[in-house]
């Protein structure tokens, strides 16, 4: 409610960036072309798995990033529900991080399955990290639905909270019931030592690359959020102010 | 009155619904065998079917379970009652408990059906050695999908969409329960020359799933439901 | 009771766009206003279901904006719905809501009684009665409750004569017991007759009341 009236002093939109957020887009974008150069052009061919293992470039780091992602979710959900750091600006971060994450859970899921025709012969396989994987992208996709359930900005943050918190409590328990389930785990195709100083390179410049990209990402996007609520608390002034003309 | 007290008032007059308006005796049992039987008709192979049957049996139901959810929020919803109790000061806590109660009991009705029309359509046959464990995983998992059910029943009650959004909230989170219950209930009825021993690992696992929604439904159901 | 400028919003409408009252023990308060003047969210906000935007509202000495859970238990709403089961009969509904406020048995009878729910009725599934007869289900069930506040959105529709007369000696009588009235009404007469005020709601806000 307090970023009422500072709006509605300053009738133009605060753009979405910063001098910091600049430069880390272009950071973001500087590794993703060294990704791109690297990745495709200057890491040599697997044994194994020819030039498959490149796709491990984007498919390692975007897996690394939607489980962060959903971290911060759930750290930022128990932030807003604890009562001495309540404030919706938790509530924004952690809706923002889930869209992140989901978009990169899409992008790990697409790139893994891709990556296991190659060097798997198959889509698919039933072992507990893809299939808890999954069940990630269906419940954060679920997250999302409740967030635009409707009600006051509190409404919506403290049942998104609830529902944040509930995931974090589904997610071991889907993975290790699968885990006991199909208990031969698919042996890592690229064992560590076997990766040539030049792909881990591409693999570290995938990690580093893609965090600035997320870190760039939810931070725009939760001040679009910010902006959103902004905008639904000038529409209330508004509507009380045409309101009140009734009477 | 205490959250204890309110869950048997919830859980006695659901019960009572029920027993007047017979909905789950004439509508979702017929139901959940006709899924038994469509089942049949799909995967057309005796031996399979005798194979899966504990994996169907809980399939079964877990999609009654969203038709029996869908029903015991749709009776608060219809008139203002979920308004009424809440104005009540009715604690959230014990509408959660004696709507997982009762939900507990119908459920278990559910699948005693569904156990006895797998004897009959799958050929299962029950070992006098297995039931100790069958018994435990029914109390254990019906125990996690009420708590579970309610919780999310209760969310999506005045929510746009909620038969849409029920399954697509619900599903996943009762996985484990549909992993855990299958594996034991196989064990039970040494479905492929399992032994029961084979099944007690999973019981834990479907009692710390109760155990967990059961807690954090008693905590987390009044932020739900609240407008 | 008293609100003090109070903003409550309804999906994004200022349903309460400042609506300021004080009401007094034991007084019976007519709210009267256009449609979609803001009487029901009033109605609702002072049973703690609509939550406080802005503004301040303290109602039987609880702050709204701290403890809603406090307000609700001590007041009894008959809104737009009836809050009954359908598939329950009249006896159970009205032992029900009786219960969940620990009411003894007599004093169940006695609000059925009041409501005039003959006992031929008392074993009818809900759903089978008439909309008056609904009506009259869900005042037993609220006199059942014993609230401190009551709190009624268009009591008198669908009732007939003799269900308005019982409902207004039922109402005075709690006055008179110390218990707080609000009732949203058209029927000016009936109501008028019945209430110690009369403010008027228009536009979410409060008219003819400090």
């Amino acid at each position: 409610m307090n970023l009422t009236s500072s709006s509605s002093s300053s009738p133009s939109p605060s753009p979405t960036s910063t001098r910091f957020t600049r430069a880390l887009g272009v950071a973001a974008l500087v590794g993703i072309g060294w990704l791109v150069l690297f990745g495709l052009f200057l890491s040599p061919n697997d044994r194994v798995q020819k030039t498959g293992v490149r796709i491990l470039y984007i498919h390692v780091p975007s897996a690394w990033l939607a489980y962060l992602a959903f971290g911060v979710t759930g750290l930022s959900s128990a932030a807003y529900l604890w009562k001495r750091t309540r404030n919706l600006q938790w509530d924004r971060v952690a809706g923002a991080s889930a869209e992140v994450g989901v978009l990169f859970m899409g992008i790990t899921l697409v790139s893994g399955s891709l990556w296991g025709r190659i060097s798997w012969g198959q889509f698919w396989t039933w072992d507990a990290r893809l299939t808890t994987t999954a069940f990630l992208f269906v419940t954060y996709i679920g997250y999302l639905a409740v967030r635009d359930l409707g009600g006051t900005h509190q409404q919506r943050a403290k049942r998104s909270a609830v529902m944040a918190l509930l995931a974090v409590l589904e997610v071991p328990l889907v993975h290790f019931s699968v885990k006991w389930w199909r208990p031969l785990h698919q042996n890592e195709t690229v064992e560590k030592g076997k990766l040539n100083g030049l792909m881990l390179f591409s693999l570290f410049i995938g990690l580093i690359s893609f965090t600035l990209l997320y870190v760039w990402l939810v931070i725009h996007r939760q001040r679009v959020l910010a902006l959103n609520d902004q905008v639904d608390d000038r529409g209330l002034d508004l509507a009380l102010a045409a309101r009140r003309e009734e009477s | 009155m205490n959250a204890w007290g309110i869950a048997r008032l919830v859980a006695a007059k659901d019960l009572r619904v029920e027993w007047r308006s017979r909905v789950l005796i004439n509508q979702v049992l017929p139901f959940a065998t006709l899924v038994m039987v469509m089942f049949a008709f799909a995967l057309d192979n005796d031996q399979t079917l005798t194979r899966v049957a504990p994996g169907l049996v809980w399939l079964a139901t877990m999609f009654s379970l969203l038709v029996v959810v869908q029903r015991s929020f749709a009776v608060e919803t219809a008139d203002g009652a979920l308004d009424a109790l809440q104005v009540a000061g009715v604690r959230p806590a014990g509408i959660f408990l004696g709507k997982s109660l009762a939900l507990l009991a119908q459920l278990a009705v559910l699948e005693l059906v569904l156990m006895g029309a797998a004897v009959v359509l799958y050929r299962t046959e029950l070992h006098a050695g297995g039931v100790v464990l069958l018994v435990t995983t029914y109390v254990a998992a019906t125990t996690g999908l009420a708590f579970v059910g309610t919780l999310y029943g209760g969310l999506a009650a005045g929510a746009k969409g909620r038969e849409t959004l029920l399954p697509l909230l619900m599903l996943p989170v009762v996985a484990p329960v549909l992993i855990g219950a299958t594996r034991a209930t196989e064990a039970a009825l040494g479905t492929e020359g399992a032994t029961p021993s084979d099944g007690w690992p999973w019981i834990g696992l479907l009692i710390l799933f109760a155990a967990l929604f059961g807690v954090g439904g008693t905590m987390a159901f009044g932020s739900l439901i609240d407008e | 009771m008293r609100l003090v400028d109070v903003v409550a919003v309804l999906g994004g409408f200022p349903a309460l766009a400042g609506a300021s009252l004080t009401v007094e023990r034991g007084e019976i308060v007519l709210l009267r206003g256009p449609n979609g003047a803001g009487k029901t969210s009033l109605l609702r906000l002072c049973a703690g279901l609509l939550a406080v935007e802005r503004g301040q509202a303290t109602v039987l000495g609880c702050d709204l904006t701290l403890d809603r859970a406090a307000v609700r238990r001590r007041v009894g709403l008959l809104g737009h719905a009836n809050g009954l089961y359908a598939d329950l009969t009249v006896g159970d509904n009205v032992r029900f809501w009786g219960d969940t406020v620990g009411a003894t048995e007599r004093e169940i009878a006695a609000s059925m009684e009041r409501m005039g729910l003959a006992n031929r009725l008392m074993d009818v599934p809900v759903g089978r009665l008439s909309a008056g007869q609904r009506r009259r289900t869900a005042l037993a069930c609220l006199v059942a409750r014993r609230a401190e506040l009551w709190l009624l959105d268009e009591p008198h529709a669908g009732l007939d004569a003799a269900g308005r007369d019982e409902l207004d000696q039922t109402l005075r009588a709690a006055a008179a017991a110390g218990a707080t009235v609000m009732v949203a009404s058209h029927e000016l007469e009936r109501a008028g007759a019945l209430a110690s005020r009369v403010v008027e709601v228009v536009g979410g806000q409060v008219r003819g009341a400090a």
